[in-house]
């Protein structure tokens, strides 16, 4: 019997065959945490009676959901951190640097690596063909100081996006649909992998994004095969040596397959306050955003920051709307300013902050009033997310995002031409 | 009865399908995860603005489908426990909650919560699977824990797993 990508991937840093539903000790490639998650993993880590990292070269700690820090215990904490990093010799990625997930790829990911996170979101790095899961703060200390973790392997859902793309529909779009069919728990415990022409043909933006929302079915982590474009990729980022080809046997057995037309898919939202909540664009009634949010490690990268801007060129913010743009790393965000793209986010209205996790999980940056609306490219959705159980998200594309800043409204960006 | 049988009792508290970690430990309040004996405060309260109020020790939290969805923030089942509940009970769980919950000694059990009223009284026998509703005079099944993570509960959680064995031993 073939193996899915988990079951390689999963087998081969436990040093023996393994199936889905095995449970096995393995050894893990990388492990970092960020500072809502790592001040909890470094007081466990002393708390079992250690003051090390077994790989500090491959352990890594991210300041990016309260950077710069807009509180005193904030700082505190980060302190934690800076200290806790400097004396282990583990890496630190301060304020500044950008997302965890999105410094992961461009740095330190390679395909065939097993990856924990202290953040569910530690799924993006999937898209490169890395077995990439959350856990929380002990799970985390024990990677830290042992390099090791325990895995249920997976059972596996395999994902097929056929067809092509219509207009107007980007990544986010056809992922929302999806979260909208399977719902919040229609992955719960699995591994998703993604396939089909349309995936193929995706560039790592695209599947970045993807696999980043793989969490919101509840799945255990988004694989994607690594292919030529997963190789171009690193190639340009000097990391071609890292360069693995990963990808199920064809006699893999899934859980279940799921076929999915993309010719069928418009431009989607979801609706307050759950991911699964999903309504095509043109199916919703006139909704009136306050603040529209273009960032995060789902939507922050350069590709996403290119669509808005070419529906904000020549083009105002409409009034009473607040846009902001926050690039997800330091790369991105110069890279942004070399193209032009954040002269015309300002030109447009937008205020523009520094890389991070931005307004997206409620500690600052554009924290929302009673009975606002925002319109975000980020993730989730849920009552409080942004700051203020009394307010809505809905998430939607860049594409989306920039065209509903400039309607005032929630809108449909194939009418921006 | 085996002096060996655990039991927990205590009061339901219900909540709905898909309590996520945002209602359990919301973002707004991040400044506080330093400080778990003062987040414990706010545990629910976006669910439930006086259960951290109500809540005594030993009482059960009761939810619907995937309980515990969304962030890896461990100090969601802390608080939870920290505020004294003795069990979660819900019709399913999201992984990393789950996980997490085991890691700090907080049992998470599945069950049919449809027979679960707000109030109930409750006696659950940990190691036989059984959850008495003593209101209604009914008994649920739980679905038994996997056998790693039973060694981990009984070693206090993962910390003392790994203090214990210098190591995995799973």
């Amino acid at each position: 019997m073939g193996k899915t990508i988990s079951e390689k991937i999963i087998s081969e840093h436990a040093g023996r065959s393994l199936k889905s539903g095995d449970i096995s000790v393995v050894d893990i490639d990388l492990v970092m945490s960020q500072d809502g998650t790592g001040p909890l993993a470094v007081s466990q880590i002393e708390k079992m009676g250690f003051d090390s990292v077994k790989n500090p070269e491959k352990s890594i700690f991210f300041i990016d959901h309260a950077a710069p820090s807009p509180r005193r215990e904030l700082s505190n904490s980060h302190s934690v951190l800076r200290n806790f990093s400097k004396r282990t010799g583990a890496i630190l990625s301060d304020v500044g640097q950008g997302i965890c997930h999105q410094v992961l790829v461009e740095n330190y990911v390679c395909p065939g690596d097993i990856v924990i996170g202290g953040d569910s979101h530690t799924c993006t790095s999937g898209a490169l063909g890395a077995f990439a899961t959350g856990m929380g703060s002990t799970d985390i200390a024990v990677g830290y100081t042992l390099a090791k973790t325990w895995l249920k392997v997976p059972d596996t859902i395999k994902v097929n996006f056929n067809g092509m793309l219509n207009e107007g529909v980007y990544a986010k779009d056809i992922i929302i649909y999806l979260i909208g069919k399977i719902t919040s728990d229609g992955a719960t415990y699995k591994a998703i992998e993604f396939g089909g022409e349309v995936s193929d043909r995706m560039d790592m933006d695209g599947r970045f994004t993807i696999s980043n929302m793989a969490v919101e079915a509840g799945a255990k982590t988004g694989i994607f095969n690594s292919d030529g474009i997963t190789r171009t990729y690193l190639e340009k980022r000097d990391r071609s040596g890292c360069f693995k080809s990963i990808y199920a046997d064809e006699d893999a057995l899934y859980e279940k397959v799921i076929d999915i037309d993309c010719r069928i898919i418009e431009p989607m939202v979801s609706q307050p306050h759950t991911v699964d909540n999903a309504i095509p664009v043109i199916d919703l009634e006139k909704i009136m955003v306050d603040q529209v949010f273009i960032g995060t490690c789902t939507n922050g990268r350069l590709s996403d920051l290119r669509v808005a801007a070419d529906i904000l060129k020549g083009r105002k913010v409409a009034e009473g709307v607040r846009l902001l743009v926050v690039p997800a790393s330091k790369e991105i965000y110069i890279e942004a300013i070399r193209e032009g793209l954040i002269e015309i986010f300002i030109e447009s209205g937008a205020a523009i902050q520094n890389p991070g996790c931005g307004p997206c999980v409620g500690i600052h940056q554009g924290i929302l009033a009673d009975g606002e609306v925002c319109l975000s490219t980020q993730n989730r959705n849920f009552k409080g997310r942004m700051g203020n159980p009394d307010a809505f998200i809905y998430l939607s594309s860049p594409a989306t995002a920039a065209w509903s800043a400039v309607k005032g409204y929630i809108s449909d960006p194939r009418e921006a031409g | 009865m085996s002096k060996n049988v655990k039991i927990l009792r205590g009061t339901s508290f219900k909540f709905g399908d898909d309590i996520s970690t945002d209602l359990i430990a919301p973002g707004r309040l991040f400044h506080l995860r330093s400080n778990l004996p003062e987040l414990a405060k706010h545990v629910l309260e976006d669910a439930d603005p006086e259960f951290s109020r109500k809540v005594k020790p030993g009482d059960f939290v009761v939810g619907g489908k995937n309980f515990g969805l969304g962030s890896s923030r461990e100090h969601a089942p802390a608080i939870i426990k920290l505020a004294g509940v003795g069990a979660v009970l819900a019709k399913s769980f999201a992984r990393i909650f789950f996980r997490n919950s085991i890691n700090v000694g907080l049992p998470v059990l599945v069950c049919d919560t449809d027979k679960i009223e707000e109030g109930d009284e409750l006696e659950i026998l940990l190691s036989r699977g059984i959850i008495r509703n003593n209101t209604r005079n009914i008994d649920l099944k739980f679905n038994p824990l996997p056998e790693v993570m039973i060694k981990i509960l009984n070693d206090g959680g993962l910390v003392g797993h790994i203090k214990k064995n210098r190591g995995f031993n799973l």
